[in-house]
């Protein structure tokens, strides 16, 4: 039997009166990638913040390749061959892509960097990751999403871990982008290192892991080999329960058109786009990031300037700013809920009801119980898991704060409503019930507008799909006319000759 | 809706009578705790010292108390607008000058003989129209309000030098009795036991409270410091909430200006409010008010000019020179923001 290259033993954890861990052995072979699944809230993070010595267990023991390994900080975690890349990157930005790399590890001489002992070391790392051509030179700034990525991973190589964690390093990866990560990550396993994996995406885990341990309430509930498991199994060891579909199928019936675009144009993005949404559709926009599906809804929504063409909503043109969209029945859930989307040390009330205090004022002046009888009888219908709907946002997990914002367009009435990636970053639960909530709405003949880089959950949920490539839209079809595949395709533009 | 017939496992517990309230003096209760123990150790330093020297206390007097009211009523008033425009996500630096140029303007209009009322309400439009400068150039330049109120700052003090030609204008001659006593720690008649101007301030006091908490406005400038981007999603129109932010807070650094035209002795002098504005900031952030905007309470700031003033009159008592009475201030500025963070990360984390 092989020495593992990490092994964690009836690791324990305690914040209170709450058990984050509560006796989860884990284990990692050298050369060998590890999928590290569970719902938000599972103690995925917290094991994790253990391993990088941000945390101290209080019980249990780690092992590094059969020795004892006690990291008193991250410091001695990095030491120690443990590499971190959040999903959150971790880069100066303004510095190069060098001296990112060798930040913290610099080779120097009395105080002095010595730069050209030290630049082959980072072309060596570059060259590993498949990316000789990412100049040494060049400010981090100036990099896509992708590539500071993989700024993070040489800084690691360059360090000699021996162990790599990837945090949900695809969640704002194109598709693209993430198949060539994948392919990284594969080149690291065939070095010999360790890696955990942590994703929502089942799919990207099957592609790339080898190995999965589930988590759930703070226990390791499942191990062994993907190849060996459905994903419906994991799904139930996930959710602890048979969900019996990821996409509950909710009959809605399509009804008259409500939203019309003529050739709307943005500053940069999108570009020349017409449309047509119904009442009761799920229309679905597919694309990979910076295709403009961002900024089309935020176009639509008074956001950004829309500089030509002709939006009109039930026959009639809605003001221009996101005040008279809001009037004229649109809401919009943002992409970025931690940023645009929430204001996180607000309470759930106020967040919920910024866009629509009316009901409860007279003459500016709030009839503070009455908007709580109202929040809490849709905190209760969305089920959002809170104390009391005056506990501010940042308390909540991912998946409640999301109910926290599509809450808000709902109570604002919205008759159209356009969704960022509203299930990006949340847990499975979670996302069945957003979709059984999509059909729902659009039964009561609500338009949505949905956009996503999750292909299956388009197909999915979804009445009619659009492809977004370079700010245009490429194509409109029906749900069922489209595949995974024939997506891509579009997306990538690879046919773009012919349209 | 199927998901309402659903079991729900969470559902929110039914509040408590009163809670909503309780929790609103929370995030305040820090600052006034803060307050008590300073005038405790206080008191019980001078107790101490008195029985050495064998003699009456000097701290709690009612005399002292007197002083130290109004003397937070100074700083606590104009520290009310800045808790609105701290918790907006503002800042505002020129609130000295500013208060220097309303009482400058105050007393230009009493030293050409117009009515009393006329000052009064010049000194306060001042302050408004200061306050309506700043929040429109932040707004329509988009440049931090930090620099904004930066380069106003020594704009209003040029402009209140260019009203009073450079030298402080004197016009206590045709100032009504009281105007003149706003400040005066010992009031005439006696049943008002302190300043007028403590008064004043503890009715702005409760409408700031009222405004903060229980109006759209409220929600608004609280929703705008933040997070600037929820705000604008949710269809508030940040540009007007903001400028109505800074002209609301220049009211209040126009009352600050008659209580310094009133502390000169009806005398306006456009160079006399010059780092009074680190005073009022240093009010707001002691009562637990964030610089990154969102956080911030009237209770809080006014215990928070109360700290001060306590320090300021406990030093002199016992008679520990200003050196070290700054010291003092500045580690409790330092201490307050430290504790406050602390609090709030255990309470995320």
């Amino acid at each position: 039997m092989p020495v593992p290259l990490l092994s964690m033993h009836n690791i324990s954890k305690r914040f209170g009166a709450t058990r984050a861990l509560d006796g989860v052995s884990f284990e990692v072979q050298p050369g060998e990638v590890m999928a590290l699944i569970g719902e938000n809230g599972a103690g995925k993070s917290t094991l994790m913040k253990v391993l990088s010595g941000a945390y101290r267990p209080d019980g249990g023991r780690m092992d590094i390749s059969g020795s004892p390994y006690k990291p008193a900080d991250p410091h001695e975690a990095r030491a120690q061959g443990i590499a971190m890349i959040y999903q959150e990157l971790n880069l100066a930005a303004d510095l190069s892509v060098e001296d990112n790399v060798m930040l913290g590890q610099e080779v120097r001489r009395g105080g002095l960097l010595r730069r050209k002992t030290q630049r082959p070391r980072v072309v060596e790392a570059l060259q590993l990751l498949g990316h000789p051509d990412l100049r040494p030179e060049m400010p981090v700034q100036k990099l896509s999403l992708a590539a500071q990525q993989l700024v993070e991973i040489a800084r690691a190589l360059v360090m000699d871990a021996k162990l790599i964690v990837f945090d949900e390093p695809t969640s704002s990866l194109t598709q693209k982008d993430a198949d060539h990560l994948f392919h990284v990550i594969r080149k690291l396993r065939d070095e010999g290192i360790g890696v955990i994996y942590i994703s929502h995406f089942l799919e990207e885990v099957r592609e790339v892991c080898d190995g999965y341990t589930v988590l759930r309430d703070g226990q390791s509930v499942g191990t062994g080999e993907l190849a060996a498991t459905s994903e419906a199994e994991i799904v139930a060891l996930m959710v602890g329960r048979n969900v019996g579909e990821l996409f509950p199928a909710v009959p809605h019936e399509m009804g008259p058109p409500l939203l019309s675009l003529e050739r709307i144009s943005g500053r940069h993005a999108p570009i020349d786009v017409s449309i047509e949404v119904r009442r009761g559709e799920i229309l679905g926009i597919a694309g990979l990031v910076g295709s403009g599906r961002t900024e089309l809804l935020r176009c639509l929504f008074g956001l950004d300037p829309v500089v030509s063409g002709r939006i009109s909503i039930a026959r009639s043109k809605p003001a221009d700013s996101p005040k008279g969209r809001i009037a004229a029945g649109f809401g919009l859930v943002s992409e970025d809920r931690k940023g645009e989307g929430l204001a996180q040390i607000r309470s759930i009330g106020d967040n919920m009801t910024y866009s629509r205090l009316a009901p409860y004022s007279t003459f500016g002046w709030l009839r503070l119980r009455r908007r709580a009888e109202a929040v809490q009888q849709w905190m209760t219908k969305l089920r959002i898991k809170a104390r009391t709907d005056e506990q501010p946002i940042n308390e909540l997990s991912g998946g409640n704060q999301q109910k926290v914002a599509l809450a808000r367009v709902l109570h604002q009435e919205a008759d159209l409503l356009l969704l960022d990636e509203p299930t990006r970053g949340i847990d499975v639960g979670t996302k069945a019930e957003i979709y059984q909530l999509m059909g729902q709405l659009a039964a009561e003949g609500k338009s949505l507008v949905f956009v996503s880089s999750y292909f299956t959950e388009l197909l999915q949920v979804c009445d009619r799909i659009a492809v977004m490539a370079r700010g245009r839209l490429r194509e409109i079809r029906p749900a069922g006319e489209w595949t995974e595949e024939s997506l891509m395709h579009r997306a990538i533009g690879t046919d773009e000759l012919e349209s | 809706m199927n998901a309402t017939s659903k079991p729900t496992p969470d559902v929110p517990r039914p509040q408590l009578l009163g809670h909503r309230h309780f929790r609103l003096l929370g995030s305040a209760l820090g600052p006034f705790l803060g307050l008590l123990l300073v005038l405790v150790v206080f008191w019980a330093a001078d107790t101490y010292r008195a029985s050495r020297l064998d003699r009456e206390g000097r701290f709690a007097t009612v005399e002292g108390m007197q002083t130290v009211l109004r003397n937070t009523s100074a700083v606590g008033t104009a520290a009310l607008g800045m808790t609105i425009i701290i918790i907006a996500g503002g800042i505002d630096l020129s609130a000295g000058t500013a208060i220097a140029l309303c009482a400058t303007v105050t007393a230009y209009c009493f030293r050409a003989g117009y009515a009393a009322p006329v000052g009064v309400l010049a000194g306060l439009m001042t302050g408004c129209v200061t306050g309506f400068v700043n929040g429109s150039l932040i707004s329509v330049l988009r440049v931090v309000p930090f620099i904004i109120t930066l380069g106003t700052m020594t704009l209003f003090r040029g402009t209140g030098r260019i009203i009073a030609g450079d030298t402080p204008i004197r016009a206590h001659e045709s100032v009504p009795d009281w105007m003149l006593t706003l400040q005066d720690p010992f009031p005439e008649p006696e049943w008002l036991l302190v300043s007028p101007g403590v008064w004043l301030m503890l009715v702005l006091a409760l409408l700031v409270g009222c405004l903060l908490n229980y109006t759209v406005f409220g929600r608004h400038a609280f929703a705008l410091g933040s997070n600037e981007a929820t705000a604008r999603l949710c269809g508030i129109n940040v540009n007007r909430t903001r400028i109505a932010v800074y002209t609301i807070a220049g009211i209040f650094v126009g009352v600050a200006g008659l209580f310094q035209f009133a502390l000169l002795y009806g005398e306006g002098d456009p160079a006399a409010g010059t780092g009074k504005e680190l005073e009022i900031i240093a009010a707001v952030v002691i009562g637990g008010g964030s610089l990154s905007g969102g956080r911030g309470s009237v209770l809080g700031t006014i215990s928070g000019a109360a700290i001060m003033a306590v320090i300021q009159h406990g030093c002199v008592i016992l008679s520990i020179p200003d050196s070290f009475q700054e010291i003092i201030i500045g580690v409790i500025i330092v201490a307050a923001v430290t504790l406050d963070q602390f609090r709030q990360r255990r309470l995320v984390g």
